[in-house]
């Protein structure tokens, strides 16, 4: 972003204006666009789309009032939370149940800032960048802690308790899996993580060995875990919990816990996407900036949104785990597996220090191998299905 | 550099400013009606038995520790990775390998011995 601000300036665009101040208005701007024009819309339309593929999945038909399919059902939400009256329990800790919500928006916004949407265009590419990431998106834990501690709520104490443990635990096996790509990569800068690989799916890091692939189901696992969903929303879970740590909120102040979680979907989507499937890069098909870039958007945009998706895939399909099963995965399970995958990688480095590429195709084969076996399953047990557990697609 | 690490601050601010604003918008809108009833604590319609400030479970403290053991780890090797691969084109692999391992082994073992004290078991047997 600096490089077209300079050559603005230099072209003479602000005479006149201390560079100081272009800076910091681009700057504002840029984080103002990224807020209103992309992540709140995208955000919303999340929870919409959440709700009509569950709604699908479950044989009903899901919101599809407000707005074409009901897509606006989120702009409807949103403004009902906010004429809503916003309770402050007496008996809670006033200051810190007001201040939770900002934390965790804070601390989900600025993972946005090093989301690498296409060569050019990413806010800023820090050279710290995925170890950025995992550093801000551990301030959502904070503030679900001050959230269920500070309600002075026994559920919301239990659910924000569980849900520290959870997500801290989780991160173990999330950043190991982050580190083979570090390794591999050899830069935490996101930008060169996406540069390090390459259009075809067979230069991608998924495919780079066994290791990384089995890394990242991992990571994808643990990022399900500590974005607090299912089967691993424990913290929230309304058969035992009431609502976890959001109990005692109401309007607004509840409203943005739930913004937070459905942007945090697309964050472990686009973190997923930026490590080990090849970001935004697509084949030299054209030599126009403006349309290679909009094709970069597009291609990481979707490749980021197969996993939100995916997640919510999951979300209605398999049940919450207890919580001593939760802990034994991780810590049993997934720790030790992702220290196999980190030592595997390196190992791998040492043998074939510039990749196997035959092996690699290999890889990329058995995927796709892989993917038509599921689909042919799935298309199977939907042809058996009983005809009136069908749903009809034009309510 | 410090372009990069200024929009960390510009949108740690602009997420402050968002919920602030929208808040504030919503104070403007909403009702505000508070009676005792419903400034009680939630606990099933019953009325509240105590604070729920109360000591809870070690286990979580546990979690915590061993937590924070590998959250370290996890950073002291971040700036390895970054350099590991460079450390392999100057011929050097084996020995950075050696390195790695033996400073993740350590910790490995740590999370060995945790596992045989059983202090990854959510449910502790108590020797009777």
């Amino acid at each position: 972003m600096q490089a077209y601000i300079d050559q603005l300036i230099r072209d003479g665009y602000f005479a006149g204006m201390p560079k100081e101040v272009v800076y910091a208005v681009a700057m504002v701007l840029a984080a103002f666009i990224v807020l209103s024009v992309f992540v709140a819309p995208l955000a919303g339309v999340t929870s919409w789309l959440e709700r009509r593929v569950w709604a699908r999945m479950q044989s009903r038909v899901g919101p599809n009032r407000v707005g074409p399919q009901g897509i606006l059902q989120w702009l409807a939400d949103g403004i009902k939370n906010l004429l809503k009256e916003d309770l402050i329990p007496s008996a809670a800790d006033a200051k810190l149940f007001s201040l939770a919500p900002y934390v965790v928006f804070v601390g989900f916004l600025c993972a946005f800032v090093v989301i690498p949407f296409g060569s050019q265009l990413i806010v800023a590419d820090l050279n710290i960048g995925i170890l950025y990431i995992l550093a801000v998106t551990s301030l959502v834990v904070v503030g679900i802690l001050m959230a269920g501690w500070s309600s002075n709520n026994k559920w919301s104490l239990l659910g924000g308790m569980r849900s520290a443990a959870q997500i801290v635990s989780y991160e173990i096996p999330a950043g190991l899996s982050i580190l083979t790509i570090v390794f591999l990569a050899g830069t935490m800068s996101m930008q060169g993580i996406i540069k390090a690989q390459g259009w075809a799916p067979w230069d991608w890091f998924l495919f780079n060995n066994p290791f990384t692939f089995a890394a990242f189901f991992l990571y994808f696992t643990a990022a399900l875990a500590e974005g607090n969903r299912t089967p691993f929303d424990i913290p929230e879970a309304e058969s035992e919990l009431v609502a976890g740590y959001v109990t005692e909120y109401s309007g607004m102040r509840f409203l943005f816990f739930f913004f937070a979680e459905w942007g945090n979907l697309y964050v472990i989507g686009a973190v997923a996407t930026t490590l080990f499937l090849g970001g935004w890069q697509v084949p030299p098909v054209t030599s126009d900036p403006i349309l290679l870039g909009v094709l970069q958007f597009v291609v990481f945009f979707l490749k980021a949104y197969l996993w939100v998706f995916i997640a919510m895939w999951v979300r209605a399909t398999l049940p919450r785990v207890r919580v001593d099963q939760l802990m034994a995965l991780c810590w049993k399970y997934m720790v030790p597996l992702s220290f196999l995958c980190l030592l595997g990688t390196i190992c791998w480095m040492l043998v074939f220090p510039k990749g196997n590429q035959i092996f690699s195709v290999a890889m990329f084969v058995l995927g796709l191998l892989i993917v038509a076996y599921f689909f042919k399953r799935v298309v199977f047990q939907i042809r058996h299905a009983r005809p009136e557990l069908y749903f009809k697609p034009h309510i | 550099m410090l372009f990069d690490f200024a929009n960390v601050l510009v949108f740690t601010a602009l997420g402050l400013g968002f919920v602030g604003v929208n808040l504030l918008i919503g104070k403007l809108l909403r009702p505000s009606n508070p009676q005792e009833r419903k400034l009680s604590t939630y606990e099933c319609g019953e009325p509240a038995s105590g604070s729920a400030w109360v000591n809870f479970n070690i286990r979580f403290y546990l979690v915590a520790l061993i937590f924070i053991i590998f959250e370290v780890e996890i950073a002291f090797i971040f700036p390895v990775a970054a350099v590991f691969r460079r450390w392999i084109e100057n011929g050097q692999g084996l020995f950075a390998f050696v390195e790695i391992m033996i400073f993740v082994g350590i910790l490995f073992l740590g999370l060995i011995y945790a596992w045989a004290k059983g202090d990854l078991e959510w449910v502790k047997k108590v020797r009777v």
